[in-house]
């Protein structure tokens, strides 16, 4: 058997609108496999993961505090990954703007005022910009491939947290413990809706994000821009788009908002810093842009879908015993499928042994994928 | 022993691992695959090395079966890049989610269990040589390995008619595709030696460098791997002399945390991380040297026309 693949002549509309949903059901089919695997009914495994922690309300806004930094980093990385910039590190930029968020309840705790909170907000996005940036520049600069001097750079900002709250910034009466004092009130991110549960701001910060960006890729000048440089980045030169630019612009949309997810989870749902900080959303946001095919809308329902993998990872490990790893193995094959069906988008495929007779100009062209090639 | 001669061999253990995953994704970039997915492969290798190593009580079997791991790890990575023609940076990513994943959720049962450490061979008489006794002479069977394979996969690349054909398809494909060479399938055999070579270097961290299982005990070292083949502009010896840069750099760090010399030991532990960064911003930075030795078609879709 083999397996032939043929360019369509144009992008399948439909496979473009379909394809994440196959690739979330294949997933379903891999996780019962799974669950029979580890011993588990699976459907009893399926339902405890991806059904249960939709029915109360508390595990509501659960879901809406771990899809508030999925969003908002990966509405960002779609601006980069559509340009054909490859940051990976937005971890990093996430620990980052975290820490930067983080100076004036910790250093100043005596500075109290409700000007505190739009402050630590500013700063967490200006900490994870300044780092996006620094990638950004040597790739500008010195055409240093950005996918290994970002990614570097999530070891070293999450060894340098690690160096914070266990020496300068140690909570002074936390009996030694690793951790930086509890933000005073007027730090605190607020809830939304109090009287039913804890989700804060970030949920709504994320939406806004995703709006705003949904709009800039689609409805603007820029928008074209960030795509046609991306597609190909000598027609944008000739359009006279600067790619220089458009790597900065990129990395620091990414690692600004990576930074406001940093500040905004480490404020509204954690209340002090630790030496982990981040369940990995820096890494599992990427699944989350390309899940929502690098379409701002797309990554909100994208960002849910993964928080509520976050979600069942813990609810039935409690529930039926299986290990919380198993996110990140269900995390993993998501990506794998998605990235699987999207082929399905540009090409026919066709399995068999007499292959279509196809005419040659058309097969010819290079396939450029929306998202590009490294 | 000397102070000098044990660091010297503890840099060959630190290095090795690096080298070993260096070589093999050379050899998947020098077919034109660039795979991003090294990290992934690395830690399922160490999951399997440790976890056959532990149950059967041979370190052997365990190395065997993570390069069994290894390459067929990287096939699903080849059926997605080279039968499906996927992005390959996202794909490899992919690779390495899974892997981290996969590794955290097979090992769990592993963790702080006793390790079985792969024993170092002594040549008689020859080990016991002053200086470069143990260090040449009685390493363990991997560390021979991965020099021998250095030494293999130079011959073959720029020695051997095969290794020519490979290098054509991954500078031109649509030339070698017209020449009748199976582009797809020769890269098919470049990404499952990658995998190969990259499962034996995580298993070396599990049953040689620390031998017990640890969640993420790569620790970047796949990510290193791939900064490294850059860095050797793919050549293999330089692959080599990048590893043991490497080897030194880490093990230097853990000798100045151990002497306790003022320098929190984060600042230390991320040292090999940023030296990294500096090493690729020196090698880069000639954008046309760059440009002359990178495979031509490396990251570059293929769909064979007929």
């Amino acid at each position: 058997m083999r397996i032939e693949l043929v360019k369509r002549p144009q992008q399948s509309a439909l496979f473009a609108a379909i394809s994440p949903f196959i690739a979330f059901a294949i997933t379903l089919v891999a996780g019962a496999i799974l669950f029979s695997l580890l011993g588990k009914a699976p459907l009893n495994g399926l339902y405890a993961y991806f059904v249960e922690p939709l029915t109360e309300v508390w595990s509501l806004h659960e879901l809406a505090i771990k899809a508030a930094p999925l969003i908002m980093i990966g509405v960002g990385l779609s601006i980069c990954f559509m340009s054909n910039n490859w940051n990976i590190g937005a971890e990093g930029q996430f620990v980052v703007g975290a820490i930067a968020g983080s100076i004036l309840p910790v250093v100043f705790p005596d500075f109290q005022s409700p000007l505190v909170l739009p402050l630590m907000l500013l700063m967490g996005i200006a900490g994870g910009a300044a780092y996006a940036a620094i990638p950004a520049l040597l790739k500008v600069r010195f055409n240093t491939n950005e996918i290994l001097s970002s990614l570097m750079l999530v070891y070293v900002a999450q060894l340098f947290l690690d160096w914070l709250v266990r020496g300068p910034w140690r909570n002074p009466e936390g009996y030694n413990f690793p951790e930086t004092r509890n933000f005073h009130a007027s730090a605190v991110l607020p809830e939304v809706l109090p009287m039913s549960g804890r989700a804060h701001w970030g949920f709504v910060f994320a939406i806004l994000a995703a709006l705003i960006l949904w709009f800039l890729v689609s409805r603007t000048l820029k928008g074209f821009e960030i795509r046609l440089l991306g597609q190909s980045p000598r027609a944008g030169r000739f359009a006279g788009f600067s790619s220089a630019r458009m790597v900065f612009f990129a990395f620091l949309v990414a690692g600004g908002l990576a930074g406001l997810a940093g500040i905004c989870e480490v404020s509204g749902a954690i209340g002090q810093l630790r030496p982990t900080i981040s369940p990995g959303y820096g890494f599992a946001a990427i699944i989350v842009a390309f899940l929502g095919r690098l379409n701002p809308l797309g990554i909100i329902a994208a960002g849910l879908v993964l928080a509520l993998s976050y979600l069942g990872g813990e609810a039935a490990q409690i529930s039926i015993g299986v290990s919380d790893k198993t996110v990140r193995v269900f995390q993993g094959l998501l990506l794998f499928f998605v990235l699987a069906c999207d082929t399905l988008i540009h090409y026919r495929v066709q399995i068999g042994k007499a292959p279509a007779v196809q005419p040659k100009a058309q097969s010819h062209e290079q396939p450029e994928a929306a998202h590009g090639h490294g | 022993m000397g102070m000098v001669e044990a660091i010297l061999l503890t840099i060959a253990t630190a290095a090795t691992p690096l080298l070993l995953a260096a070589i093999g994704e050379l050899v998947s970039e020098r077919s034109g695959v660039l795979n991003l997915g090294v990290e992934g492969m690395m830690v399922m290798g160490a999951v399997t090395g440790f976890a056959v190593a532990y149950t059967t009580g041979s370190p052997w079997l365990g190395a065997v079966a993570a390069i069994v791991v290894g390459a067929l790890f990287s096939l699903l990575f080849g059926f997605l890049t080279l039968t499906l023609v996927t992005n390959q940076v996202a794909t490899g990513l992919a690779l390495t989610l899974l892997g981290l994943g996969l590794s955290g959720m097979i090992g769990e049962r592993f963790i702080g269990l006793p390790g079985v450490k792969m024993e170092t061979i002594s040549i008689p008489f020859l080990s016991d040589l002053p200086l470069v006794g143990r260090l040449v002479f009685g390493q363990d069977p991997i560390f021979y390995i991965s020099i021998a394979l250095t030494a293999a996969v130079t011959w073959f690349l720029f020695r051997s008619r095969a290794g020519l054909t490979m290098r054509a398809v991954g500078d031109s494909h649509d030339s070698a595709h017209a020449l009748g060479i199976k582009v797809i399938a020769i890269r098919y055999l470049a990404v499952m030696f990658g995998g190969a070579c990259a499962g034996l270097a995580g298993a070396y961290l599990s049953l040689v460098y620390t031998p017990q299982w640890v969640e993420n005990m790569t620790a970047g070292r796949g990510w290193i791997a791939l900064a490294l083949v850059v860095f050797a502009s793919w050549r293999p010896w330089r692959v080599l002399a990048g590893a043991y840069l490497f080897g030194a750099v880490s093990i230097g760090q853990l000798h100045a945390q151990a002497l306790g010399i003022g320098i929190p030991s984060q600042f230390l532990s991320a040292l090999p991380y940023l030296a990294t960064i500096v090493v690729l911003v020196l090698i880069s930075r000639n954008r046309r040297l760059t440009m002359m030795n990178t495979p031509a078609s490396l990251g570059r879709p293929f769909v064979p026309d007929r």
